[in-house]
């Protein structure tokens, strides 16, 4: 009788790891274990062509139910985890039910920040982080009503532009100086406040949200300065949350998220962890936990690899996107520590620029706008670590890929 | 449903069932098929779907958008035939289509 691995959530990390361990020789039964409905979906697309209504459901599916059935792979679904015994080698279900594994995935990803604010749980108050939470906020849209977004990070601004393309009135409230203030130079969150404003979204900025009011549901959103929008429709976007408590409470190390090696293994040798709920190692970056579905899919395979004795180490360079209006933003790289940004291309009037990120003179991240080629070379040039002047980066004269391939030559001769 | 062979570089190929209105990409994906990773899930921002299609097809698969072209153009395995199957959508007209997978 073979063991059976058993993976504990069923998004983006559990879609790749369950087909891929079947493919390196997992010859037991694959059992996956998630708390939703459905099975693996595409969340990208949750704030952009879901909630715009260009994608429906079955569109999201990352792979067909069939394939699943091919690959011998058992699903449960609407299940949820209580616990784990690594002793025993057997988990818990919320139910009583004690499942026994011979390996175990934790592939938990993240949740969403709450907020607890006065009329925060007021009907018409939404976050947004699966499909329920988008088919509720679908729900409450209604053309030229007035949406309020509270928190300007990627998904908040990602929202904004669908709500705005769907007739609604949205405003945008950040805590921060800007938008994006986390994940971008002022250079980028200078250009995408543009953007937004020129769409006819209001983007406020420093501004502090102290609670929402309204009767049976939210009809407006009070402000610590005083201020207040009215609001048919609210949702928060302040950011997630990994989900480690399971492997806490069965005493994995964990340092905001659970911590493995380059092989996905976690401090339990018949336990990996998988996606944005781990903390790995970067040969660029040093200890990183990334919100990313390519870091889920790739560090997935390496997984599979290792639950069945191979080893396939995961080195890929971080890359993240992001889809608004006719704007297509490719982030090469983590500008973590940056002393330096370079600007190709012209960011206050037109829509199409690359923002390089340097530190101590080595570029380590690019925010390309409307320039897939140059987020190409980008990728290129910070996994080879080859060194270009802010100069260089900078005059358009001369094509980024000129620029690679001569360094390239360079290095070779 | 249409029939899409997958050409590997290796010389292995996989003759698979693609539903209509899928993409040559998901063909790869349900499939399970090598060298198409398809990082971005098909939203034409990755490049890791590339596949180069068979001559005679070039004229029915048709021509890549602006986007798709660019990101083309800086990849490495670049050949004029290039495309990005995510980009492709699968009809009845592609029934027996021929793509072959740059080697990694």
């Amino acid at each position: 009788m073979h063991e059976t691995c058993i993976i504990i959530g069923a998004s983006h990390a559990a879609a790749q790891l369950a087909p891929s361990l079947r493919q390196e020789g997992w010859p037991g039964p694959i059992m996956v274990i998630g708390d939703e409905a459905c099975l693996p979906y595409h969340r990208p697309p949750l704030s952009k062509a879901y909630l715009s209504g260009e994608k429906s459901a079955p569109d999201l599916l990352i792979r067909s139910a069939d394939v699943y059935t091919r690959f011998g792979i058992e699903f449960r679904l609407g299940e949820r985890v209580e616990s784990i015994d690594r002793s025993r080698k057997t988990i818990t279900l919320r139910g009583g039910e004690e499942l026994a594994y011979g390996k175990l995935a934790i592939c938990t990803g993240t949740r969403v920040q709450t907020v607890t604010l006065p009329g925060s749980t007021l009907a018409g108050v939404h976050y947004l982080r699966n499909i329920e939470d988008i088919d509720r906020i679908k729900a409450d849209v209604r053309p030229v009503g007035r949406a309020v977004i509270v928190g300007g990070g990627y998904i908040g601004l990602e929202t904004a532009a669908v709500l705005n393309k769907l007739g609604m009135h949205v405003t945008v409230l950040e805590m921060a100086p800007r938008v994006l203030a986390r994940v971008t130079a002022q250079q980028v969150s200078e250009f995408f406040q543009r953007v937004h404003r020129e769409e006819g979204v209001d983007i406020r900025t420093s501004i502090a949200v102290n609670g929402f009011e309204g009767d049976s549901r939210v009809d407006r959103v009070v402000c610590a300065d005083g201020t207040h929008f009215p609001a048919d429709l609210v949702i928060i976007g302040v950011g997630v949350t990994p989900n480690v408590e399971l492997a806490t409470a069965a005493e994995l190390a964990t340092d905001n998220g659970i911590l493995v090696d380059a092989f996905a293994r976690t401090s339990d040798p018949d336990i990996v962890a998988v996606g944005d709920c781990t903390m790995h190692p970067s040969p660029l970056y040093g200890y990183i936990r990334l919100e990313s579905v390519p870091n889920a899919t790739e560090q997935a395979k390496s997984a599979a690899a290792t639950l069945c004795d191979k080893e396939k180490p995961y080195a890929a360079l971080p890359w993240f996107w992001s889809d608004q209006y006719d704007i297509k933003l490719q982030i090469a790289g983590l500008n973590q520590g940056y002393d330096q940004v370079v600007v190709r291309g012209d960011r206050s009037v037109k829509r199409s620029f690359c923002a390089f990120y340097l530190k101590m003179g080595k570029l380590v991240a690019a925010d390309c706008v409307n320039r897939p080629q140059e987020f190409m070379v980008s990728k290129k040039l910070i996994s080879e670590g080859i060194e270009l002047t802010p100069g260089q980066l900078a005059d358009e004269s001369i094509g980024l890929r000129t620029l690679l391939d001569g360094a390239r030559s360079d290095v070779s001769t | 449903m249409p029939v899409i062979n997958y050409l590997q570089s290796n010389g292995k190929t996989f003759e698979v069932e693609v539903p209509v209105g899928s993409s040559v990409m998901q063909g790869a994906v349900d499939n399970m098929i090598e060298g198409i990773a398809a990082e971005c899930g098909g939203a034409c921002s990755c490049a890791t779907c590339e596949v180069y299609v068979d001559e005679a097809w070039i004229g029915v698969v048709g021509e890549a958008c602006d986007i798709e072209k660019d990101m083309l153009a800086a990849s490495s395995a670049w050949r004029t035939n290039s495309r990005l199957s995510c980009q492709i959508e699968v009809t009845p007209d592609l029934n027996g289509l021929v793509v072959m997978i740059p080697a990694a």
